[in-house]
């Protein structure tokens, strides 16, 4: 039983399709980039994935004992306000409440998560620090680590490099192939960047203006690219 | 010094100024709580807004001859705020212009009702006392105190427990969705919550100053702390602070208590601005 299965899935909302026929699925432990044009319904597929708008036809599963709100989101960068006070350590362990369910408090084991997802990305000096005063590289570790705290095994991925400057962009895609690689989180990302799918991704999703127009091993994308005859 | 003091033991040796003094200090103390996410939130107006219509709701209920014009007021406003706090998205009418919409409605339509089918004889001394709280809070007897006491203790109690909730649907409402977090219960309870504490406010400042009590605090805890818990404990603190120092100051010049606490806020406010620019400067 694979982690998510999309089959045959069309988005959209209020009434209106912008991509069908969408089938793919993520095992434990794969690398899947989505790419694709601007408006082809990147975005509006991470929120059906994140069931924050219903499927318009079709159907998600998810299986192999992920639950349903364990899907470790990192969103794109937001434009949080500037004198928004909020600590990193704060954010991070705000990954932690979909455990917590209806009890109002944090206990000691997922204070200690957060410790350890901001010890594991490097974090933990910043522990006090204001999130608005950190370098942009720094404050998507930030999300990352709460992402972590959310799940053990899936991380969804909208755009994780998108405004960050090469070294930061670089560093960031060599956190997430560790995670992938060393613990065994799957990851789907969403990305502008082509080459870096390419370079990390173990199968590529192409999301064209029709939907659907891609699915498979990374290493068969350049082909079918050059095949294809369509240049980005 | 002595003979201040001395003053302050005869005046409070009244009931009266007992009362007030409870029931204000409760009262600036929730209203600062959940000011900090009303503010972060974008919410600022929404203080105005309600308190407006709770105007309206007021004037009603004097025309109506309600003899607990609670059972009037608390309602209407509930309604009203879940109405704004949880317009959806697509709405037609946005947010600011539905808060704008609403409060000038109420305040229009009240102001028209208390005048056309008015039955006091000071009607400018009635809008007054509802619009700047002067005296109302002089009256309160020993059962509004007990539920103005029992009101804002189970505001605390909630804000306690959705605590750490409600600062994951202020910080990012769609990562709290995404793990399972009911953003539209937590902006329902935000808004009963806000609406209850608005018409408790009423008695205190007024219903045009009561935004002051809300912002204000949260505003100049922001000048100094970075962390939400931080600028939360910060926020409290100084809202208690400037009401009590209000009370105390308008008893003893016999000023409007509304606008003096509101003054005391405004100053406050200055000097946190004042101490936040010195940290930054120095770095």
């Amino acid at each position: 039983m694979a982690q998510i299965t999309c089959r045959s899935l069309a988005l959209g909302y209020d009434g209106k399709r912008i991509a069908e026929n969408i089938n793919f699925t993520v095992q434990a432990g794969d690398y899947l980039c989505i790419v694709g044009e601007n408006g082809s319904g990147k975005s509006t597929l991470i929120k059906t994935i994140l069931r924050l708008i219903p499927p318009a036809a079709g159907s998600i599963q998810q299986g192999d004992g992920l639950r349903p709100k364990e899907i470790g989101y990192l969103p794109q960068q937001m434009a949080v306000q500037r004198d928004f006070p909020a600590a990193v350590g704060e954010i991070v362990l705000s990954g932690c409440l979909n455990r917590c369910g209806l009890r109002p408090f944090y206990n000691r084991e997922e204070k200690a998560l957060a410790a350890a997802n901001m010890e594991r990305l490097g974090i933990s000096h910043l522990a006090r620090k204001r999130y608005r005063e950190l370098s942009g590289g720094q404050q998507q570790r930030v999300l990352l680590a709460r992402a972590l705290c959310a799940t053990r095994k899936l991380l969804l991925l909208d755009e994780p490099v998108a405004g960050l400057d090469p070294a930061a962009a670089e560093e960031m895609y060599h956190i997430i192939e560790k995670l992938n690689r060393e613990d065994g989180i799957s990851v789907l990302m969403v990305t502008h960047d082509i080459e870096a799918a390419l370079q990390y991704a173990g199968s590529v999703l192409h999301i064209g203006a029709q939907g659907q127009a891609f699915y498979g091993p990374a290493a068969k994308y350049l082909l079918w690219r050059s095949a294809d005859g369509s240049s980005i | 010094m002595a003979a201040l003091f001395d003053r302050l033991s005869f005046y409070f040796s009244y009931p009266t100024l007992q009362y007030a003094l409870i029931a204000g200090v409760l009262i600036a103390l929730c209203a600062s709580l959940l000011g900090v996410t009303l503010v972060l939130k974008r919410y600022s107006f929404i203080g105005d807004g309600l308190s407006h219509v709770a105007f309206g709701a007021v004037a009603a209920a004097s025309v109506l001859q309600l003899s607990n014009n609670m059972l009037l007021v608390l309602p209407v406003t509930i309604l009203v705020a879940i109405f704004l706090l949880c317009a959806r998205q697509g709405a037609r009418i946005k947010g600011d212009a539905a808060i704008a919409m609403l409060s000038v409605g109420a305040l229009g339509i009240g102001y028209l009702l208390m005048h056309v089918f008015g039955t006091s004889s000071n009607l400018a001394g009635d809008v007054c006392t509802t619009l700047f709280g002067s005296t109302s809070i002089l009256t309160l007897t020993r059962t509004d105190v007990w539920i103005c006491v029992v009101m804002s203790a189970s505001v605390i109690v909630v804000y306690l427990l959705f605590y750490h909730k409600i600062f994951a649907v202020t910080f990012d409402e769609t990562f709290a969705h995404a793990t399972g977090i009911r953003s539209n219960i937590y902006k329902l309870v935000l808004a009963v919550v806000t609406a209850v504490i608005i018409v408790l406010a009423m008695r205190l400042v007024g219903s045009l100053l009561i935004s002051a009590l809300i912002i204000f605090p949260a505003l100049s805890a922001m000048r100094l702390f970075g962390s939400f818990r931080a600028v939360v404990l910060c926020s409290g603190a100084i809202s208690i602070g400037c009401a009590l120092l209000g009370i105390l100051a308008s008893v003893l010049w016999a000023s409007p208590m509304g606008a003096t606490i509101v003054c005391v806020d405004i100053a406050v406010f200055g000097m946190c601005t004042f101490l936040g620019w010195v940290h930054r400067a120095r770095g």
